[in-house]
C-alpha cells in the first residue's frame, strides 16, 4: 500500500516552557508535526521528551507557550480533552489495565465512541448490544492487525512484556487517533520484538495514515523509519531536521558524545 | 468431562457476547434458579427463611453493590452499614408516609435516595485514594448512624427510638410486618436479588463496567483515553449506593422487621459485608454470593454440627464457632488469596483439561 503523502502542520508547539519548582523541563521549545509524518523526539536521559508528550496530550500545563492542534490553540486543558480531539498514546512504562482481559482493554480505548446510556446497558438491549457488537468488530479489526488472536480474552498482566506493549499500542489504535504518541515503544524489548514493533508502527503509519509522534533511544530505529527527528538537550531544543541532518549536526554529536575538553 | 468449553465454537460476535458464553454454566444457572424457584418454596419453613436465607438474600445484595465499588472500581469503601441504613430510614418514612404504597416502589425509592447520598460521600474519592478514602467513608458510616439517632424526625419520634416496619404488600400478598409468608418473603427477596445481580452482570461487562474497572487498574491511562474520572468514580458509588440502599431495605424491612441504628447498622455491618467481598471474590459477581453464602450460612452450619451432632453447649460453641470462623476464613485467604470465586476459576480451567492435562 502506497504511503499517503506528508500533508499541512497538524501540531504546533510555540515556545513551550514547563518547569517544576526550580527545575526547568522544557525551555521555549517550538516545533510541528504534519500530517502523515513519522516524526521522532530523541534526547538524552531527563532532556525533557517524556514531559513534551505529557505537554501535547494536555497531562502537563506548560507556564509558557501553546500547543495548536488541527487549528484549535489551547493553552490550558483537560487530559481527557486530547482524547476527545484525536490525541492517544502509550506510555514508558506499560499503563495498562491488569485485571481486564486483552479485549476489554481494547475496548475501553474506544469509550469515547460510545453513546448508550447506563440504563440501557442494565438490560443489554438496542443500542447498549448494538454499539457493543458493532465496536467489537472493530476491535477485532485490531487485534488481527496485531496478531493478538490467541490472546484476545487472556488477562493483561498474565501476557509478557512485549506483547503487553503491543495490547497498549492496540487500545491506542482503538480509539482511531489522528495522533499517536508513543512513548519508548520498543523500550526493554530484543531485537526481534523491536523488528516486530518497527513494523508494526510502520503499518499504523501506511495503512491508517495516523500521524505518529515517537520517542526512542535506539538510534537506528529512529534513523531507520522516521521522517523527521527533534533532537532535546536539557529542556532545550538543539535541532530539528531529516535523520541525516540531524545524524551530521555538531551540537547533536557533541550532546550524545560528549565535548573535549582540551 | 462435565465441565468442558473446548469444542463450543462460536461463530458470530453476539455469540461470544452472550452473558453466558458457555452451555455448562447456563445449564447451572438454570439449574440453580429452577431449585431457588421450584423447590425451597415448598420446603421452606419460619426457620429457614428466617435464619438462612433471608440474611443470605439481604447480604448478598449488600455485597453485590459493595462489590461494584470496591471490587470493580477500586474504590474502598466503610460506610456499607452506613448506607444500608439510609435505604432502611427511607422506606421506613416512604413506608409510614404512604401506608398504601406497593412494596417494590418503596425498596426502588430507597434505592435511590441511597444513590444520591452515596454520590453526595463520593466526592472525596476525586481527591483522595485508598486508605484515606476508606477513612473518609467512615466517616459517612459513623455520621449516618449519629444522624438517625439524633433527629426524631427519621423515626417518627417514637419512644424507643426504633424503627418498625408497618405490614406492605406487593401485588395484594403482604411482605413485611408479623403476617407474612415464609416463601413470600424469600420469593419476594429472591426475585430482587436475582434481578439486581442480572442486571449488576450486564453493566459490569458492558462500557460503563469497563470504565469502573479501568479507573480501578489505572486511573492516569483511563482519563487519557478518555474516561472521564468524575463520572465514572460517581456513577460506582450512585449505582453501589443503590444496591446497598435496597439491601438496607429489604434487610430492615423484610428480614428484621424491626431495627435499631446503632446495633443493626453498625460498623461491624461495614466490615461484614467487606469481608464477605474479600472471601467470595473482588471484581465478581459470582463472588458476591459466595461470600454472603460463606459469612451467613457458615457460622449456622458449625453451630448445627456442634451442638446437634456433638452435642456441645450452646455457649461454648459460640465461642468455637467465632474461632471457627476465623480460622477459615484465614485457610481460605491463604488457599487463595483472591477469593472463592478465583478458587471456582481456577477448578473451571482444571476441568476443561481434566482428565488430560495436556
Amino acid at each position: 500500500m502506497a504511503r499517503q503523502p506528508i500533508g499541512d502542520v497538524l501540531l504546533k508547539a510555540d515556545n513551550i516552557s514547563l518547569s517544576f519548582g526550580g527545575v526547568k523541563a522544557l525551555s521555549n521549545i517550538s516545533f510541528d508535526v504534519r500530517e502523515h509524518e513519522l516524526a521522532a523526539i530523541i534526547g538524552p536521559n531527563g532532556a525533557g521528551k517524556s514531559s513534551m508528550l505529557n505537554v501535547i496530550n494536555g497531562f502537563y500545563h506548560p507556564q509558557q507557550g501553546q500547543i495548536t492542534f488541527k487549528g484549535q490553540t489551547r493553552s490550558r486543558m483537560k487530559v481527557h480533552q486530547a482524547a476527545v480531539q484525536g490525541i492517544a498514546r502509550t506510555f514508558q512504562n506499560i499503563a495498562l489495565f491488569k485485571g481486564m482481559s486483552v479485549l476489554d482493554n481494547l475496548m475501553t480505548g474506544r469509550n469515547l465512541k460510545m453513546h448508550s446510556t447506563m440504563l440501557e446497558q442494565a438490560v443489554y438491549w438496542g443500542r447498549a448490544r448494538r454499539e457493543e457488537l458493532e465496536h467489537r468488530g472493530k476491535v477485532e479489526e485490531i487485534i488481527d492487525f496485531l496478531n493478538l488472536e490467541s490472546v484476545r480474552k487472556t488477562p493483561v498482566g498474565r501476557l509478557p512484556y512485549g506483547i503487553q506493549k503491543r495490547v497498549e499500542l492496540g487500545r491506542a489504535l482503538a480509539a482511531e487517533p489522528s495522533l499517536l504518541l508513543l512513548d519508548e515503544p520498543m523500550a526493554g524489548m530484543n531485537l526481534e520484538e523491536k523488528e516486530d514493533m518497527c513494523r508494526f508502527v510502520l503499518d499504523v503509519n501506511e495503512e491508517f495514515g495516523t500521524t505518529i509522534v515517537l520517542i526512542e533511544h535506539d538510534m537506528g530505529v529512529v534513523m531507520d523509519i522516521s521522517d523527521r527527528v527533534t533532537v532535546l538537550d536539557y529542556g532545550r531544543l538543539l535541532a530539528v531536521g531529516t535523520p541525516d541532518e540531524v545524524r551530521n549536526n555538531q551540537e547533536v554529536i557533541d550532546a550524545y558524545l560528549g565535548v573535549a575538553n582540551d | 468431562m462435565l465441565y468442558r468449553e473446548s469444542g463450543q465454537f462460536k461463530t458470530s460476535y453476539p455469540a461470544d457476547q452472550a452473558i453466558f458464553p458457555i452451555v455448562q454454566d447456563r445449564w447451572g444457572l438454570i439449574a440453580v434458579l429452577v431449585v431457588a424457584y421450584g423447590v425451597v418454596p415448598f420446603l421452606i419453613d419460619d426457620y429457614w427463611s428466617n435464619a438462612v436465607l433471608l440474611p443470605f438474600l439481604c447480604y448478598a445484595m449488600a455485597a453485590l453493590g459493595l462489590n461494584i465499588l470496591v471490587g470493580y472500581c477500586g474504590q474502598i469503601s466503610l460506610g456499607t452499614g452506613g448506607f444500608m441504613a439510609v435505604g432502611a430510614y427511607a422506606a421506613y418514612k416512604i413506608m409510614t408516609t404512604f401506608p398504601n404504597l406497593d412494596f417494590i416502589p418503596v425498596v426502588l425509592a430507597a434505592g435511590l435516595i441511597t444513590a444520591a447520598v452515596g454520590v453526595l460521600f463520593g466526592l472525596p474519592s476525586l481527591r483522595i485514594k485508598g486508605f484515606y478514602l476508606a477513612v473518609a467513608t467512615l466517616a459517612a458510616q459513623f455520621f449516618l448512624v449519629w444522624v438517625f439517632n439524633k433527629f426524631g424526625w427519621f423515626y417518627n419520634y417514637n419512644a424507643t427510638g426504633q424503627i418498625t416496619a408497618p405490614p406492605a404488600s406487593v401485588f395484594g400478598t403482604l411482605v413485611t410486618g408479623a403476617h407474612t409468608h415464609p416463601a413470600v418473603t424469600y420469593l419476594f427477596c429472591l426475585s430482587f436479588v436475582a434481578l439486581f445481580a442480572l442486571v449488576a452482570k450486564n453493566l459490569v461487562r458492558n462500557r460503563v463496567g469497563r470504565s469502573w474497572m479501568a479507573i480501578r487498574d489505572m486511573d492516569i491511562a483511563a482519563e487519557i483515553i478518555g474516561v472521564r474520572p468524575l463520572t465514572t468514580k460517581l456513577s460506582a458509588f450512585a449505582v453501589s449506593s443503590f444496591y446497598v440502599g435496597m439491601a438496607g431495605a429489604l434487610y430492615f424491612a423484610v428480614w428484621l422487621g424491626s431495627a435499631e441504628p446503632t446495633e443493626a447498622f453498625g460498623i461491624d455491618q461495614s466490615f461484614l459485608v467487606l469481608f464477605m467481598i474479600i472471601i467470595g471474590g473482588l471484581g465478581s459477581i459470582l463472588g458476591s454470593f459466595l461470600g454472603a453464602a460463606f459469612m451467613v450460612l457458615m457460622p449456622i452450619l458449625l453451630k448445627n454440627v456442634m451442638v446437634d451432632s456433638l452435642g456441645m453447649a450452646a455457649v461454648t460453641a459460640k465461642h468455637v464457632e467465632i474461632l471457627l470462623m476465623g480460622v477459615l476464613i484465614i485457610f481460605f485467604l491463604i488457599v487463595e488469596p483472591h477469593g472463592l470465586a478465583r478458587l471456582w476459576q481456577i477448578m473451571k480451567e482444571k476441568l476443561r483439561l481434566w482428565p488430560f492435562p495436556y
